[in-house]
């Protein structure tokens, strides 16, 4: 066999093998699991089956129905119980924990209502919103009919204003597809820049213990340098592959199976029950891009540091550049079409994120991706090419590294004065 | 399969490692390179395995140059050992081999033969880290001849073994030869590259400062070594014609004189002074020869 495909495999086999991959890989697809079956698991814990009791105490005997018709036209999950007894048991009652919380309704001097929660705690603003809310409206009613509005003019006040929105790009994405596609874009972010940064570590952990070790020596006067390079750029690419499918395999196979339940919340909204194909090659592509660019950094960049101790050192520029791209992506999920995210795009260093995230959310046209691609193609052969003499040179240097003058000497090294 | 090296030069930057060197070193021979430390030892071995381009001169091996395409042929121990810590011994080995060209089954036979003859055939399957150090160092070299080198290039093969690991290795050494494998190795210990080379070349600052055939050069360097000892004082011999140096020992005196002619000489002075307990004409050592040469102590 090729030695090429002997350190590839050797590295795959060999990093598979390894508890705390074995360990990590566990551990997220614990995380899959749970986040593809979060609306059972909230249901699990939710006792009341997701609704919130709350005790109404109506001193004036006429509010309550319609402030419960209010308060139900904006939270289906909120239960009002009417409660008849005194304020003191109403409150005992909410700290035994029967009720959420207890709201007093009364008429002000105006004969308008107002109304006191009291609960545990008041952190959960949601409830108290959508309370407040609900007799704000029924505020408003119960005002209009005091100063005589007929039926139709109440109802005209209320009518919402009519508002389209159309966008005037060929093919533009609607308001709901762009949240579907923010959604899909957002995972498939996170997903990019967490395996550039786990893998481009490994790899650069993988070549520097092989250079404290010693054992460098040995490798590179048995096979080429630059061939033994690519075959661990390959080979952890393999493995990250493997751990993705994993994830992708284990996330799919229990979403299909909580479809139906998820379908109107969190997944719904963002559109995964029908993922656009385009955007899913999209990010294939950017994601093997973004990887080999990366890694080939972070290969070189392990060449150079004597001691395992001070990768992380040497490799923290490299990281804060995939930081800096999440950022700029994120802040684009928002603004998409900013004039700084179409430059950053074409930027090789934030082009697997940045260039991905327009085409997820954008409609653009197609050579501007070609673009971004060739520029980023162009820049992985660069670095590849610049980066193997360094690290050819690097595997050789030992001593106190940590600076990036040793690029140079490294060059040096592999030069023919 | 004639090593060449002819006029190699290796400069980093301004710094010269390694001064217009040629060599010849023979087929199936064992070949000891000598030097202080930065002589420019491991540089010329790294020119000669190609990890390193030299900046001038040609480096060839049976007319051809050295490459990845011979890496199968060739050995190499270096002097900064390492092996990967948390691989298994027959793990290493095979990947070793394996790179060198070597398929596994037959690594696997060898790595049995070599472990048995270091009498460490228990380690196989132990982690790298678990063993002594000397038990690495016997790795080490296991994994630098198992794929059976025509060439073997070994850097410091015997430093920091206990004599008796020492005469292990060297007996494995003296086997490869003449199992018909040409062999390199540097030292800083003479008495070995004395005991084992037919050839060999003392570097001294990038520049072969010695080079020949062993007894060759002895006979060349003429100066010999007188070993006297006796009752009365011998301290006067030191300004006798023909010595070059003298130095007092706890029985007697040892000469360095110029030559068989200047024995003979004191041989007549000092009979019938005393009794003569040992009269002694011996060959330089390499030593004799290095500090002569290189003008300072190496041992």
């Amino acid at each position: 066999m090729n030695s090429f495909w002997i350190i590839l495999f050797h590295t795959y086999l060999n990093k598979l093998k390894t508890k705390s991959f074995i360990i990590t890989t566990i551990i997220t697809v614990v995380i899959v699991l749970a986040l593809t079956n979060i609306n059972n698991i909230i249901d699990m814990f939710d006792k009341n089956g997701g609704k919130e009791q709350v005790a109404v105490l109506d001193e004036t005997g006429q509010l309550f129905e319609p402030f419960k018709k209010q308060v139900n036209t904006i939270n289906k999950d909120i239960n009002l119980t009417l409660y008849k007894s005194s304020e003191k048991e109403a409150e005992k009652a909410v700290e035994k924990g029967d009720f959420k919380g207890l709201i007093q309704l009364r008429y002000n001097n105006e004969n308008l209502p107002e109304a006191t929660f009291k609960a545990m705690s008041i952190a959960d603003s949601s409830l108290f919103t959508d309370l407040q809310t609900g007799l704000q409206q029924l505020k408003t009613m119960l005002t209009a009919s005091q100063i005589n509005l007929t039926p139709v003019q109440l109802q005209k006040l209320y009518e919402p204003v009519s508002f389209e929105k159309f966008a005037l790009e060929k093919n533009a994405k609607t308001e709901e597809e762009l949240n579907q596609a923010r959604g899909l874009v957002y995972v498939l972010l996170f997903i990019i820049y967490f395996s550039v940064i786990m893998y481009a570590t490994m790899i650069a952990m993988e070549v520097a213990t092989e250079k404290s070790s010693r054992v460098m020596e040995i490798l590179i006067s048995s096979v080429s340098p630059i061939k033994q390079m690519f075959a661990k750029i390959i080979g952890i690419g393999l493995l990250s592959l493997t751990q993705l499918a994993a994830f992708l395999i284990v996330g799919y196979l229990s979403l299909t199976r909580n479809l139906e339940s998820l379908k109107d919340g969190f997944f719904g909204v963002y559109g995964f029950s029908d993922i656009p194909i385009g955007t899913i090659v999209y990010a294939v592509i950017f994601f093997i891009l973004g990887y080999f660019l990366y890694a080939t950094l972070a290969a070189f960049l392990g060449s150079l540091v004597s001691r395992i101790e001070d990768v992380q050192q040497m490799i923290t520029p490299m990281t804060l550049l995939v930081v800096a791209g999440f950022m700029i992506a994120m802040f684009g999920l928002g603004k998409p079409d900013a004039a700084f995210i179409t430059i950053t795009s074409y930027i090789p260093f934030f082009t697997p994120m940045i260039m991905f995230l327009r085409v997820g959310m954008l409609t653009i046209p197609a050579w501007e991706a070609i673009l971004g691609i060739a520029i980023l193609l162009a820049t992985i052969a660069a670095l590849a090419i610049f980066g193997a003499r360094v690290y050819r040179g690097g595997v050789l240097m030992y001593g106190k590294s940590n600076s990036f003058k040793d690029i140079k000497k490294a060059l040096q090294l592999t030069k023919n004065e | 399969m004639v090593l060449k090296l002819e006029h190699v030069t290796k400069r980093f930057g301004k710094f010269t490692a390694v001064d217009d060197l040629s060599l010849e070193i023979p087929e199936k021979e064992m070949f000891g390179f000598l030097g202080a430390n930065g002589a420019g030892k491991t540089t010329t071995f790294r020119m000669i395995l190609g990890l390193l381009d030299s900046s001038g001169g040609q480096i060839s091996w049976d007319g051809k140059p050295i490459n990845y395409s011979t890496s199968h042929l060739v050995g190499y121990l270096p002097e900064e050992r390492g092996l990967y810590p948390k691989l298994k011994v027959r793990d290493q080995i095979v990947y070793l081999a394996r790179l060198r060209g070597m398929p596994k089954s037959e690594a696997l036979i060898e790595l049995k033969t070599w472990l048995e003859r270091f009498k460490i055939p228990e380690y196989e399957n132990k982690k790298v880290e678990e063993l002594s150090k000397g038990n690495q160092q016997k790795i080490q070299f296991i994994a630098a001849v198992v794929h059976k080198p025509k060439l073997l290039i070994l850097d410091e093969p015997f430093s920091g073994l206990d004599p008796v690991n020492v005469e292990m290795l060297k007996e494995a050494v003296i086997a490869l030869k003449e199992n018909g494998a040409t062999i390199v190795f540097s030292s800083h210990q003479m008495h070995h590259v004395e005991e084992m080379c037919e050839h060999l070349c003392i570097m001294h600052k990038g520049s072969p400062v010695v080079y020949g055939a062993l007894k060759e050069i002895k006979r060349s360097f003429g100066k010999k070594n007188l070993v006297i000892h006796a009752d009365f004082p011998l301290e006067s011999l030191g300004n006798f014609p023909g010595v070059v140096k003298a130095k007092s020992t706890m029985e007697g005196i040892q000469l360095q004189i110029e030559g068989e002619y200047v024995a003979e000489k004191i041989l007549k002075e000092i009979v019938g002074k005393g009794f003569i307990r040992k009269f002694s004409l011996e060959e330089p050592s390499l030593n004799d020869i290095f500090i002569e040469k290189v003008g300072n102590s190496y041992e």
